[in-house]
């Protein structure tokens, strides 16, 4: 009796230990979902080569903001920038920008191919409700041969928020003053028409249920689940698919500010997709310097697994500024 | 001799019967040997036990209550009857979410009570045991199913069913012009919430209410087909009305079920509150929002402050709709039971 409470003891003691000494080598991150298994790649991939342990947590871009706030993690994930609210109770936290991603706008119209024309004014009066059937002289305009049916258009939207709503109607209150007006934008807005649809898959099922459906999902999602979306007209005038490229050149094309905290939707490079957005880390300056080794390390190494899981890396302009932030 | 053999009958039956009817737990001898230390620790345990559901109900309500303050402060009253929810614009209103949980849980209850109740009757009272049996079986394994696969088999199945075989014909007939038919037939709408709801709660009403039927004494039965009355006629006068209380208590849990019910009905409900003035419509083809699909949907990506304290205020008005509903069905048991005792 007593040597077991002994052996107990020393077993729960050398426990301890281990996971102190363990603590030492990991770092803690929490935030959006969409990166997740990119950075769940990564943190295979730097714990091989340096034996730190990363651990991330997927619970949404809300909760990043939040953990990293409190300080309750190392680092913080959000596809969208924090407020100015949200910046006022986290003083001094640095917004890092990691890879691009590009939202497809996909539909469902029988006997319409992949890859229809569409701009940024007709999405946004699709989602005003101004557009309301496909056979619509400002669609069959920019898509001459193209035989669309009198179907109506059933415009699909995020019921959760997310950062993909956020960079969608970023991008449609940049290109149409009456959407900026009406319902705005941001991670969860006040829809006037349409369904919706829980998460990525919600949304995708209500486009492959319903005949004249259109919906914004991540490319990588559209992809996934073999979705066709449209080419949208960029700031330039070229119509451009959403792609890995696409999105990077959209990174290349937009002004960033200093602290990285802005959407890179409407681009102006050529060959760049309007509807584009990063996903950030968010750290403190004071962070350990395991964070700031593993931020270096996705920068540069780990932007090379990134294509593969249908993330855009970034272009070398923002890379390096990214770096310079980080050192700082 | 032969006067008095009816007499002893009636004296034989008589407390049977009425043992039968006050079918009450008798209670502990008022004059039991309760000095025993055992017993002392056992009334404690048991009553520390009872006060733990006690203290949660309490915990919860007043952490809901608090955490929500801030927006009751801000917007009082016009929280529950606002109808536009707008994170941008810092506005919240509740009353297409209250009205969308209370409206789906009707329909499901129109739909499931008189399936429920056929079934439990006609596993009570008339199914042979060989198709008992198998039935009984089945309407439990329909209880146990998660309630994400009814979601999915709700987008997948019951969708393009409902839109092409109900919403699409009566949109199309003369009918499409009254306003409780009225609206765009996609498929996600309060029809689609109110049917997947049906099929969820008809589980636990039949099981519940087949259970009652079958608790009660043989012996009414009995009497009833003694004085020569058909099986339809003991069933709707006899056994009926003697399980009513049991029976609405049935239908009450399945009405708790089909209020919190959550990823089914956010998978099939459309999501967007009715874009009329009031955010309330009765057209069930609209699509709709109930309580804890906006919870669900909107929580995880909630800032801190008022849009995390209007979400709270969700579930602490939740909270009190399932209470007051509950108040009401308790009275409403209450009333039954007395009326069947008061007529035996």
């Amino acid at each position: 009796m007593n040597a077991n409470a002994i052996k107990l003891a020393a077993i729960a003691a050398f426990g301890l230990v281990g996971a102190s000494a363990a603590n030492a080598q990991t770092i803690q991150g929490a935030g959006a979902t969409f990166p997740a298994p990119l950075y769940q790649r990564w943190a295979q991939e730097f714990g091989r080569e340096t034996n730190i342990r990363v651990n991330y947590q997927a619970i949404g871009s809300g909760g990043g903001i939040k953990n990293i706030t409190a300080r309750a993690v190392d680092f913080g994930a959000s596809d969208g920038p924090m407020n100015p609210t949200e910046l006022a109770s986290a003083p001094g936290v640095l917004h890092i920008p990691m890879v691009a991603g590009a939202v497809a706008v996909a539909y469902n119209v029988p006997g319409v191919p992949q890859g229809i024309k569409l701009t940024g004014p007709v999405v946004a009066d699709i989602y005003l409700g101004k557009i309301t059937t496909w056979n619509d002289p400002q669609i069959t305009g920019l898509n001459p041969g193209v035989n669309f049916p009198n179907a109506r258009i059933v415009p699909c939207f995020r019921a959760d928020s997310s950062g993909t709503t956020a960079i969608f109607t970023n991008y449609l209150a940049k290109v149409s003053a009456s959407f900026q007006g009406g319902p705005g934008e941001g991670k969860s807005i006040r829809w006037p028409v349409g369904f919706g649809g829980k998460g990525n898959d919600g949304v995708s099922a209500l486009l492959r249920q319903n005949r004249g459906a259109i919906g914004y999902v991540e490319v990588a999602y559209a992809n996934k689940n073999k979705l066709t979306y449209a080419h949208i007209k960029n700031a330039k005038g070229n119509f451009i698919e959403p792609s890995l490229e696409s999105a990077t050149a959209a990174a290349e094309g937009a002004k960033l500010p200093s602290d990285f905290r802005a959407f890179i939707t409407n681009s102006m490079a050529p060959q760049a997709y309007p509807i584009t957005g990063f996903t950030w880390i968010l750290i403190y300056p004071d962070a350990k310097p395991e964070v700031k080794k593993f931020l270096t390390w996705a920068l540069t190494t780990g932007q090379k697994s990134a294509p593969a899981l249908e993330y855009a890396p970034l272009p070398e302009a923002v890379r390096t500024r990214a770096l310079k932030a980080i050192g700082q | 001799m032969s006067e008095q053999a009816p007499q002893r009958e009636i004296t034989n039956m008589t407390p049977y019967l009425s043992a039968a009817i006050e079918d009450e737990v008798p209670g502990p001898p008022l004059s039991s040997s309760s000095g025993s230390i055992g017993d002392k620790i056992y009334g404690a345990i048991t009553f520390l036990a009872s006060l733990t559901i006690f203290v949660i109900i309490i915990w919860i309500a007043s952490s809901l209550g608090w955490q929500s303050l801030p927006v009751f402060k801000q917007f009082g009253f016009s929280y529950i009857t606002g109808s536009v929810w707008d994170d941008g614009q810092k506005q919240f209103g509740i009353l297409p979410y209250i009205f969308g949980t209370l409206y789906s849980s009707f329909i499901a209850l129109l739909i499931a009570v008189p399936i429920s109740l056929g079934t439990a009757i006609f596993l009570s009272e008339m199914a042979p045991p060989w198709i008992r049996t198998p039935v009984t079986f089945l309407v439990e394994l329909l209880a146990a199913i998660p309630s994400v696969v009814y979601g999915l088999w709700g987008i997948f199945v019951l969708l393009p069913f409902l839109r092409q075989y109900v919403m699409e014909p009566i949109g199309a007939s003369p009918l499409g012009k009254f306003p409780l038919f009225s609206g765009f037939t996609a498929g996600p709408s309060m029809l689609a919430a109110g049917v997947i709801l049906a099929i969820m709660i008809l589980p636990f009403i039949t099981a519940v209410s087949r259970d009652i039927l079958r608790a009660i004494p043989r012996a009414q039965r009995e009497a009833s087909y003694g004085l020569g009355s058909t099986k339809w006629e003991a069933i709707s006068q006899v056994v009926l009305p003697f399980a009513r209380s049991g029976i609405i208590g049935a239908v009450i849990l399945g009405l708790g079920r089909a209020f919190g019910e959550t990823m089914a009905v956010t998978m099939v409900i459309g999501n967007q509150s009715p874009q009329t003035p009031s955010g309330v419509s009765f057209s069930l083809f609209e699509p709709g929002y109930t309580m804890s699909s906006a919870l669900a949907n909107k929580f995880t990506e909630a800032s801190a402050g008022l849009n995390t304290a209007a979400l709270v205020g969700i579930g602490f008005i939740l909270f009190f709709v399932a209470i007051i509903v509950n108040i009401l069905a308790r009275t409403l048991v209450y009333y039954t039971a007395r009326d069947v005792q008061g007529g035996k």
